[in-house]
């Protein structure tokens, strides 16, 4: 902790400002909780959902309110700036989105809605909180509090037997990496004397560097690369995308990796630990090769998604191994249009998988173009953002990220990167070509698309778009709250 | 006029894409859809007619510039604009969409809408390619040509066709990669995608490290551009997508995707790196040498119709690439000559070759012979296309490839020769290809009533049966406007090319 002077002992009303957001989303969240058991089961999905959706929007209208008091609060332990506050607009859309999609999903499934909703809720919370604190054992509290209610979230799918592996799985090992995490803060704690960011900067940046704030760097690098799926620390991850429920994959794969690569830009960037490069190195090359070749072979969509996101999670920290001027805003980049691309994808698979999720092969998309050419055509627009063409979002992060990093001279990384990039260009082919160029092997009834996921796909559809054509707004944005954050 | 200047080149570049996104909106009516786009690529076309007639002849540079700031930070803009040859480019897909259009009124009876939005987007994409000074723009464009290609040959094509595109797709994706990686370094050093800029720094020695990396960077350009058009060995992909894609996507890829690669050797590789290309040309040379006789050999013993123009456009992008690579003004005039009077001549051998597999679906030469006495106009049509396709003089084949090969004799006789020997080649297997279509009884029973062209076709067809015929008896008018942009491109050379005289 800082030095008690000039701290008040009661936070003023303006801190809670700072934390408006997550007040407002824990509130929903509860709401949900408490009239979960009251109302009839058949009423309770709209319900529960609506509120749900209510309090995601309010969230965004909170981050937006919130973004007028920049400043630090409670002891300080938060912190709300540009930086702050673009993560917690991304979160909390996200969240509006999965909640759009889960609307359709769950009737579909015939899942009870009850604490779903509010375990989403909750996990939000966790990541918002993620993305504003400045004190380590905070970061900690709110990592814990993301991951606990997606390990329950994976496990949804309660008949199935995968999802209960799934969700036992992730809990086991993720539990394991977070005690790294920690392992981390309390060595870096013993460096420094803090376990403020702030503090833990002065002090690394005047004296000689303790060698123990190196391992304390590496240890919460291994509990953070496990949140991100980054090799190697992805094991885990096809086998859990492939039991959880489609709409919570989206959630996992988007809203807590965000939050997770926030921290990240402050534990590496604003903490200003000297010389971590050659481990991103490390562990980016590793990723992007080991997820792209994973992928290759892969027949279900989800476990291909899953090792996609491994892939994804490698072009990410390409950023991380640049220059902090360049590489937090390619980094802050990637995160906004990889959550635009993939939720939009796991929506479509989500609405594609029907009861039980049965159909989530790649044969199953065969004569899809078809079938159904609207929805089709709107996944085949998110492949190819995540493939990285041009006129999609996915096009300018990858961009970005490897232009930020040729300006540091890594152009051994660029290389496997844009290497990588082509490899991956075969199987988010191979779902396109099931869909146009072959024809379909039985008949699967097409369900209509409601209005929620309707709306979903258009959010995700405008994003990516948006981001390829226009991304100089959001880029600009990015930069300014770089420069916040090194000051 | 000076009013349409100013946005001409914007109106062509986006008039097919506005149009993809009005096709989208109207009702499934396979008819209307037709009609539509013919409209709009006719539209495109006229429009595009303006550059070349208002085309400053004398003024080096750009002109029709367009230069706005698209993203502030990189520094990416909008920075379109066209010399003497790129205006001419630009031209041939205008020309040959329409064709494509007409083409493709009857072969494709399914997903008629999506057919043409694609082909729509895909002449954008085009377009784009041929008139971007600015690096990433470039890029963008070149990259979104991939897709709508890969659609057309994947969703409309024939047997092989997933093979075909897939391969189509990776080929060009994983070498257009390096070129990325190129333009990211440049952009790193330079802090600009701007051609005009990047090539003025480099000029001035204004690029740190460059003399290192330079080389490196000429390949990255030359790989990317080395697949696309295709020079050997890099050109596996192009028999298979050819003989798998639809009429008109072959009409487009032979016509038009292949001078991408040469455009971007000419523009690129010799424009910002001329010292580079020049230590680097006898390999180049030979490589395209190579394409010419191998290519020329592959194709008199294809016994698939399809396959062996395929095969054919691979020796005469070879022609373009030697003419390219001998620095030589007429070397330069003529390669540019090749790209155009093969995008014709070979888009119209396509045309035809689809016209014969909607009646018959089959590309074998050996199911065809003594075709003259059932169909007579369609083998006019298909004599005379093939008659400027080997280089008969007075038409179109043969102004390009003979300034192309004087060009190589000022650079080096043997080269001269060789090639040469390519002009006789091309002159076997297309002669040999159309006796054994045309001449003699007909063989098959089924052949003997095939229909004749109809309306349509004819349509169809005049245009580059016309167009063959004008640019071989009045080269000049094309020529002259080459031959600025030629100079300007090829000034650097001199000082190097002195060097090399001098010692």
């Amino acid at each position: 902790m800082n030095d008690a002077t000039g701290l008040q002992a009661v936070p003023q009303a303006i801190e809670y400002i700072r934390i408006l957001p997550e007040i407002v989303l824990s509130i929903a969240g509860m709401v949900i909780m408490v009239l979960d058991p009251l109302v009839d089961e058949r009423r309770s999905q709209r319900l529960l959902g609506t509120i749900a959706l209510t309090g995601s929007l309010a969230a965004i209208g909170a981050t937006l309110y919130q973004s007028q008091y920049p400043g630090l609060g409670f002891w300080n332990m938060v912190q709300v700036d540009q930086f702050s506050v673009f993560f917690h607009f991304l979160v909390a859309t996200v969240t509006a989105v999965v909640i759009l999609t889960s609307y359709e999903y769950m009737q579909t499934q015939q899942i009870r809605a009850g604490e779903y909703y509010g375990l989403i809720l909750f996990g939000a919370v966790g990541m918002c909180l993620m993305s504003s604190a400045v004190e380590l054992v905070l970061i900690f509290i709110a990592l814990e509090i993301s991951s606990i209610s997606t390990y329950i979230l994976a496990g949804f799918r309660r008949r199935a037997a995968i999802s209960s592996e799934a969700s036992v799985k992730y809990f086991l090992l993720g539990s394991f990496a977070t005690a790294f995490f920690l392992y981390g803060v309390a060595l870096m704690f013993g460096a420094t004397g803090s376990t403020n960011i702030a503090v833990i900067r002065e002090k690394l940046s005047t004296g000689p560097i303790p060698l123990l704030a190196y391992t304390g760097v590496a240890f919460m690098f291994v509990g953070l690369g496990f949140k991100v799926a980054a090799a190697p620390f992805h094991i885990w991850t096809p086998d859990v995308y492939e039991g959880a429920p489609a709409p919570v994959v989206g959630f996992m794969s988007t809203a807590p990796k965000a939050a997770v690569f926030a921290v990240l830009l402050r534990i590496i960037f604003e903490a200003h630990i000297p010389d971590v490069s050659w481990l991103i190195w490390i562990a980016a090359a590793l990723s992007m090769t080991l997820g792209n070749i994973g992928a290759l072979i892969q027949e279900n969509i989800k476990r291909l998604l899953a090792y996609s996101s491994i892939a994804h999670a490698g072009y990410l920290l390409v950023a991380y191994a640049a220059l902090p001027n360049n590489g937090i805003p390619a980094a802050m980049f990637y995160t906004a249009s990889y959550a635009a691309m993939n939720l939009g994808a796991f929506a479509v698979v989500s609405h594609f998988a029907g009861a039980g999720e049965r159909y989530v092969n790649l044969h199953d998309y065969e004569g899809l173009g078809r079938r159904s050419p609207l929805l089709a055509a709107a996944l085949t627009i998110f492949l190819l953002s995540l493939i990285g063409i041009p006129i999609t979002g996915g096009f300018f992060a990858k961009f970005y990220v490897f232009s930020a990093a040729v300006q540091n001279n890594l152009v051994g990384l660029v290389i496997i990167g844009v290497l990588n990039s082509a490899i991956g260009a075969y199987y988010y082919l191979r779902i396109i070509v099931a869909m146009y160029m072959r024809d379909t092997r039985e008949e699967i009834a097409m369900s209509p698309v409601s209005l929620g996921l309707g709306a979903a796909l258009a959010v995700s559809l405008i994003t990516t778009l948006y981001l390829g054509v226009l991304p100089g707004w959001v880029l600009k944005y990015a930069s300014q709250s770089a420069t916040g954050l090194i000051r | 006029m000076s009013a349409l200047n100013s946005v001409v080149l914007t109106l062509v570049t986006f008039v097919p894409l506005a149009g993809s996104l009005l096709v989208l909106l109207l009702p499934r009516r396979d008819r209307d859809i037709r009609w539509f786009a013919l409209v709009v690529t006719l539209l495109a076309f006229v429009l595009s007619l303006h550059l070349p007639v208002h085309l400053q002849r004398d003024q080096p540079g750009f002109q029709y510039e367009v230069n706005l700031q698209w993203i502030s930070s990189p520094n990416i803009h909008y920075h379109t604009g066209v010399d003497g040859i790129s205006a001419w480019l630009v031209v041939l897909t205008t020309f040959l969409t329409p064709l494509c259009v007409l083409i493709s009124w009857k072969s494709i009876h399914e997903r008629v809408k999506e057919f043409y939005i694609l082909l729509l987007i895909l002449e954008t994409a085009l377009i784009g390619v041929f008139v971007s000074l600015d690096l990433f723009l470039f890029y963008f464009f070149w990259e979104a040509t991939l897709i709508p290609m890969a659609l057309l040959i994947g969703m409309y094509g024939h047997g092989r066709r997933v093979y075909a595109a897939i391969k189509f797709f990776l080929y060009t994706m994983i070498a257009s990669m390096f070129m990325l990686a190129a333009i990211l370094w440049l952009y790193a050093k330079t802090g600009s995608f701007d051609f005009v800029s990047i090539q003025a720094a480099i000029h001035n020695g204004q690029v740190e490290h460059f003399a290192n990396a330079a080389t490196w960077l000429f390949l990255g350009f030359f790989i990317a551009f080395a697949v696309k058009v295709p020079l050997f060995p890099f050109h596996t992909w192009l028999p298979d997508a050819h003989v798998e894609a639809p009429t008109a996507g072959s009409v487009l890829l032979a016509g038009v995707l292949l001078k991408m690669g040469t455009y971007g050797m000419l523009r690129f590789n010799l424009g910002l790196f001329p010292e580079q290309s020049r230590a680097n040309a006898w390999w180049v040379m030979i490589l395209a040498l190579i394409g010419i006789i191998y290519g020329a050999l592959v194709a008199l013993v294809q016994p698939n119709l399809k396959k062996l123009i395929a095969y054919s456009s691979i020796s005469h992008l070879g022609f373009v690439v030697l003419g390219l690579f001998s620095f030589t003004q007429a070397g330069l005039d003529g390669a540019t000559f090749v790209m155009l009077a093969h995008g014709v001549s070979t888009g119209a051998l396509f045309m035809l070759a689809g016209i014969l597999y909607e009646r018959r679906h089959t590309y074998e030469i050996s199911e065809f012979g003594g075709l003259a006495t059932p169909m007579p106009v369609y083998a006019t049509f298909f004599l005379f296309i093939t008659l400027a396709s080997l280089g008969l003089p007075l038409l179109n084949g043969f102004i390009g490839e003979f300034l192309v090969l004087s060009g190589a004799f000022q650079d080096r006789a043997i080269y001269g020769v060789l090639g040469a020997t390519g002009v006789i080649w091309s002159a076997c297997y297309l002669l040999w290809m159309y006796q054994r279509v045309f001449f003699s009884k007909v063989t098959r029973e089924t052949n003997q009533s095939l229909p004749d062209l109809d309306m349509r076709e004819r349509v169809a067809l005049w245009p580059a049966a016309l167009a063959a015929l004008i640019m071989g008896v009045a080269p000049l008018i094309w020529l002259n406007a080459f031959d600025t942009a030629a100079q300007a491109i090829l000034a650097p050379f001199a000082q190097l090319a002195s060097k090399v005289v001098g010692k």
